[in-house]
């Protein structure tokens, strides 16, 4: 009953925090993308559009579900709920961080670890694809339907790809299990370079890294390959006939996959909760510096040099950065740091892919269709299969590990 | 635990089953089909077969069932209308299903001693020992399967260019 009552805290624990991530996301693509675009961005709900996630999630719960007339109602309605329990269940599957030591109970950070984790994330994100084309058809609209059709014939064929450049480091892991596949990926060569999948030797896996995440675009439907919604061609494209929370809900599924998404290659490639250079020089101090650092930038705009024309921020930049400077804090204390720092890494890695994501949408204009099929099948499938080739050659040469 | 969880995705399969039958519209028995073989593959994963209940989902509800859906969407197919049947079917059916029924009651459970059952949990095995074996005793038969895949996939360009050039002269 132990193992039972442990597993539901920390089902709770990432359910929430998964949440919060996911709606504060949103706030941080529109963030960041108004500053790409040189305006502000969602600036009056709390300071600095804080508060924004709350009034959208408050938008849309008090909008009115309004459903289309001559529409398939089971699948309509099913189509949102396919779509979000898929793209919400694959989290469980991802390690979070090492076993540690909490109130004298041991656990690992993350929710389930099974033998075959890839397969079954892969498993659940070809699946995943029924919610969104589902929800096309039952919309009982051509665009509705385009967009569900473009979504399933990019989604299979990208999975191809995916597929593949998976399973290049899985070759050089030698395992199926996320977490095992991590703990392969500790060490450094020279003492300096990590021995992440995308520098592991025989063939470090820079390529396949390339070819997952491009995959991952298209896998997610965003900028560039966001042809199932694409507003100027379809309207709203799949989600056309969708209003409040089944709206909300192709929306969640949206975010939550891609964070499922860099979280995956986080631990695939980039060595899941690993430091990027050993303890001894020091890697232990860059949370608290970051956090420092910060602190200070945001004292001194609030208090020594404010920015013209926004004097409330002479109260809201020093509060904010005298919580960074009390994380930093948290972040030196030597019971906590065995726990927060593995995290903080793993935040760190799967973060910068984030926010290549967003940057990536405010750089990019939009594939067309044959272009994009044109690029998966001629030139990311066969180069994913060269990828493999080699690897599988590197390895072989380079004898049975242990 | 094993036994309820047996009991629950087995009632499943067998609702989606007669579900698949009983639709009319070919996206409601695609999607019962989808039920079916999700519960197949928590029920090899009631059995220890981690593995090939993650390819059941990959291979077939992820990407031959997806093409399924995709076909009928593309087709656009209604819902079916049901004609009145033949009388040899309306006669034989019931009668042939009870025969088919017993046969079926009987073989197994002649050959139900001697095979004796499957406990929950019994094919522990990893991906590892499944790709030994795979290529060291069933060498031959993989790659037979393989040929032949190919040859299905070699006949399909060759339909397809058919219709291509027709349409192009």
């Amino acid at each position: 009953m132990n193992f039972f009552l442990i597993s539901l805290i920390k089902t709770g624990i990432v359910a929430g925090v998964f949440m919060t991530t996911l709606a504060y996301l949103q706030w941080i693509e529109r963030k960041v993308l108004a500053h790409i675009q040189s305006r502000v961005g969602p600036y009056r709900v709390g300071p600095h559009g804080l508060l924004q996630p709350l009034a959208d999630v408050v938008k849309l719960m008090t909008k009115e579900g309004f459903v289309p007339s001559h529409v398939n109602l089971f699948f309509y309605i099913l189509a949102p709920f396919l779509a979000v329990f898929f793209a919400l269940i694959s989290i469980c599957l991802i390690p979070f961080g090492p076993s540690v030591e909490i109130f004298g109970v041991r656990t690992d950070l993350g929710l389930a670890d099974i033998n075959v984790g890839v397969l079954f994330v892969l498993a659940i994100s070809s699946v995943g694809v029924y919610g969104i084309a589902l929800g096309g058809w039952a919309s009982n609209n051509k665009y509705s339907l385009m967009g569900g059709l473009r979504s399933s014939a990019q989604m299979i064929s990208y999975e191809l790809p995916m597929a593949i450049a998976l399973v290049s480091p899985m070759l050089i892991l030698n395992d199926l299990s996320l977490r095992t596949i991590v703990n392969e990926q500790a060490g450094y060569y020279l003492g300096v370079i990590p021995r992440w999948s995308i520098f592991q030797m025989p063939f470090p896996q820079v390529f396949s890294f390339l070819i997952f995440l491009i995959s991952a675009f298209a896998e997610t439907n965003r900028v560039p390959f966001d042809l199932p919604e694409a507003e100027n061609e379809l309207v709203g494209g799949f989600h056309t006939e969708y209003s409040s929370l089944n709206f909300a809900a192709f929306f969640m599924a949206e975010y939550a996959n891609m964070i499922t998404v860099t979280c995956l290659a986080t631990v695939l490639f980039l060595g899941g909760w690993h430091p990027l250079w050993p303890v001894e020089y020091g890697s232990d101090f860059v949370p608290v510096l970051l956090m420092l650092g910060g602190s200070a930038v945001l004292l001194f705009h609030g208090l020594i040099q404010p920015v013209k024309g926004r004097p409330w921020d002479r109260l809201t930049m020093p509060a904010a950065g005298l919580v960074f400077g009390a994380i930093a804090l948290v972040f030196l204390v030597p019971v906590l740091k065995p726990i927060l720092m593995p995290i903080f890494w793993f935040v760190a890695k799967a973060g910068v892919l984030l926010f290549i994501f967003i940057w990536i949408r405010g750089t990019l204009p939009r594939f067309r269709y044959d272009q994009l099929m044109n690029f998966t099948w001629k030139f990311l499938f066969p180069v994913a299969i060269v990828n493999l080739l080699i690897t599988a050659f590197a390895v072989a040469l380079q004898g049975p590990k242990n | 635990m094993d036994l309820i969880l047996f009991i629950i995705f087995a009632t499943i399969a067998v609702a989606c089953g007669i579900s698949l039958v009983v639709q009319k519209h070919p996206i409601g028995s695609a999607l019962s089909l989808i039920g079916v073989m999700g519960s197949l593959a928590v029920l090899y994963l009631l059995l220890g077969a981690e593995f090939i209940a993650a390819v059941q989902l990959i291979v077939y509800a992820g990407a031959i069932m997806v093409l399924f859906v995709f076909v009928i969407m593309l087709l656009n197919a209604g819902e079916e209308t049901i004609k009145g049947r033949s009388w040899p079917s309306r006669l034989l059916g019931i009668p042939l299903l009870t025969v088919f029924l017993g046969l079926l009651a009987y073989l197994l459970q002649r050959m139900g001693p001697s095979m004796g059952t499957v406990t929950f949990g019994a094919f522990n095995v990893g991906a590892k020992e499944i790709g030994r074996s795979l290529f060291n005793h069933y060498l031959l038969p993989f790659e037979v399967t393989s040929v032949l895949v190919l040859i299905a996939i070699l006949g399909a360009i060759v339909l397809a260019r058919k219709e291509i050039d027709k349409c192009l002269n």
